[in-house]
């Protein structure tokens, strides 16, 4: 019999489902749930992590993540605004900045920042102790990749904006900084989100540094948590405190770019 | 139209401006008095739209020298945002600032280049506002307006600099036809309260009812300029009654009996429209 062609759709999207379906079936009928829950989900540890890990661990991981993000952002603004100007040597300080902190792992940088800074400036310190190193440390990486997200978002507003605002008397500064940047952080808060929720699972680097039990973050914490108790489920409940920052963060994004909709 | 001793609002001298190797503009010298109002007609790629951004110096010229109320622009040490605060400008793509509501369009230059208050720069906004019949329209954003009503608030705008000279770049060619009439009349009473215009045009209606002088631009130069009756009523040179044919009549193009001529007016190639991208 010859199927016709919504017959034949149908046909062929029921047995997608059951595929998947079935394979769901087979992963959770084959796995050995009580000893899943033994090694993940022990409720005692999991109370004994509470409140911890929310008043300190979940605290120090936004700090990090806000004082790394805004580092970055202004660092980066520079650089992109370095990058576009007419100042030859700008673009090539701010593209070799670029080219050399992409390429290298904000573990090393992290480390550097830690331990060269202190040693190569014996009688200063970090303003900021640990939160100070690490919003660096991983500011000057997120800076660099900030930094082609704005250039790309301040090429993006049109150049009559720049021409009108000119020829009111402007001048370039100021015609950038009221008219032309605040455009381009419209255009780049997708991205920008993306790196925000990046360096908040980066912020788990902080180790590198020697937190104590007033400076742990998220996963340090799970880690500790972890050797202590010889069980995963530290783990498990770190990983989702993570989804308790980025979660609501990707609601706030979405409420701003609907907001500024209008205003574009 | 020239009743007071000073010098012309603008005083152009043998001005040259090229794209790379593409000459624009081949010597132009030209005038506009104080109170005149200009309007630059010609066909498309024939350096007008140059010539009008040589003024602001957006374009900077390659040769020659510009006075705009006395100024020198061209002289390298001018202090260009300070001489451009006595020039309105007005683009054809209207160039109003999307994240900023209409009110603050035209407030955020007066507080930022005149230093003016807050309350002192929303008075003079509101005014400026009720001159283009757009008192409704304070709170909203460009986005929300028609493209007419856009432009009536970038003339606003402009006007809230409170400039000697306005610069019109074909204010209406980016409007659909039946939205060009309220911008044209707002432009007609700015002319009648003796605002000085430069303005780039297609509209003959407009040059004719309302321009002091017409000036005809070809190929990067003034083939002919006049009253709009001796311009626009009885052109004197070919190619400006060859480019009237075409505009005023534009079904009717293959009549002129010139098969070696295109029927579109003649568009130098690579040369972006309004050159708006080679600041």
């Amino acid at each position: 019999m010859k199927l016709r062609r919504r017959q034949r759709e149908r046909l062929s999207l029921g047995l997608q489902y059951l595929v998947f379906i079935a394979i769901i079936a087979a992963v959770l009928f084959a796995a050995d749930w009580d000893r899943l829950k033994d090694a993940f989900f022990r409720v005692d540890i999991i109370k004994s992590m509470f409140p911890t890990i929310i008043t300190v661990a979940l605290r120090n991981t936004i700090l990090y993540t806000l004082g790394a993000f805004a580092f970055g952002l202004v660092f980066g603004t520079i650089l992109a605004l370095m990058k576009l100007s007419r100042v030859a040597p700008y673009r090539w300080v701010a593209t070799a900045y670029i080219e050399l902190f992409r390429g290298l792992p904000a573990l090393l940088v992290l480390f550097l920042v830690g331990y060269g800074i202190p040693i190569a400036f014996p009688e200063r310190e970090i303003p900021g102790g640990v939160f100070g190193s690490i919003a660096i440390g991983l500011g000057l990486t997120a800076a660099a990749y900030m930094a082609e997200t704005i250039r790309a978002g301040i090429q993006a507003v049109p150049k009559g904006q720049m021409e009108a605002a000119r020829t009111l008397g402007m001048s370039h500064f100021t015609a950038m900084r009221t008219i032309v940047i605040p455009q381009a952080f419209r255009i780049v808060i997708p991205p920008l989100t993306n790196e925000l929720i990046l360096l908040t699972k980066d912020s788990s680097l902080a180790y590198v540094l020697g937190v104590t039990a007033q400076t742990i973050e998220i996963t340090k914490f799970g880690r500790d948590m972890l050797n202590d108790r010889v069980n995963a489920t530290p783990l498990l409940v770190a990983g989702l405190a993570y989804l308790i920052i980025t979660l609501p963060l990707s609601q706030v994004v979405r409420r701003l770019e609907l907001r500024y909709a209008k205003a574009r | 139209m020239t009743t007071t001793p000073s010098r012309p609002a603008v005083e152009i001298r043998d001005l040259h401006k090229s794209f790379g190797s593409l000459k624009v503009l081949k010597g132009i010298d030209f005038e506009v008095g104080q109170g005149e109002v200009v309007c630059v007609i010609g066909p498309s790629g024939s350096g007008k739209s140059t010539l009008l951004r040589c003024v602001d110096l957006l374009e900077e010229p390659t040769a020659g020298k510009i006075w705009v109320n006395g100024v020198e622009m061209t002289d390298p040490d001018v202090e260009i945002d300070a001489a451009r605060r006595g020039i309105g400008m007005v683009f054809q793509s209207f160039n109003l600032f999307p994240h900023l509501t209409v009110l603050n369009n035209l407030t955020i230059a007066q507080r930022r280049v005149l230093r003016r208050s807050r309350a002192e720069a929303e008075r003079v906004a509101r005014v400026n506002l009720e001159r283009v019949g757009l008192t409704d329209k304070a709170d909203a954003f460009p986005a929300q307006l028609s493209g007419g009503q856009q432009q009536r608030a970038a003339i606003a705008r402009s006007l809230s600099m409170e400039p000697k000279l306005m610069l019109f770049d074909e204010p209406t060619s980016a409007l659909d036809p039946e939205l060009v009439g309220d911008v044209l009349t707002v432009m007609r009473k700015l002319a009648e309260d003796g605002m000085t215009m430069m303005v780039v045009t297609h509209e003959m209606a407009f040059a004719r009812d309302v321009a002091d002088r017409v000036v005809f631009m070809d190929g990067g130069v003034v083939v002919e300029q006049g009253s709009p009756q001796e311009v626009l009523g009885a052109p004197k040179h070919e190619r400006t009654r060859a480019f009237l044919s075409r505009v005023l009549d534009p079904t009717h193009v293959a009549q002129l009996g010139q098969p070696d001529q295109s029927p579109e007016p003649p568009q130098a190639t690579g040369l972006p429209a309004d050159d708006r991208h080679n600041l």
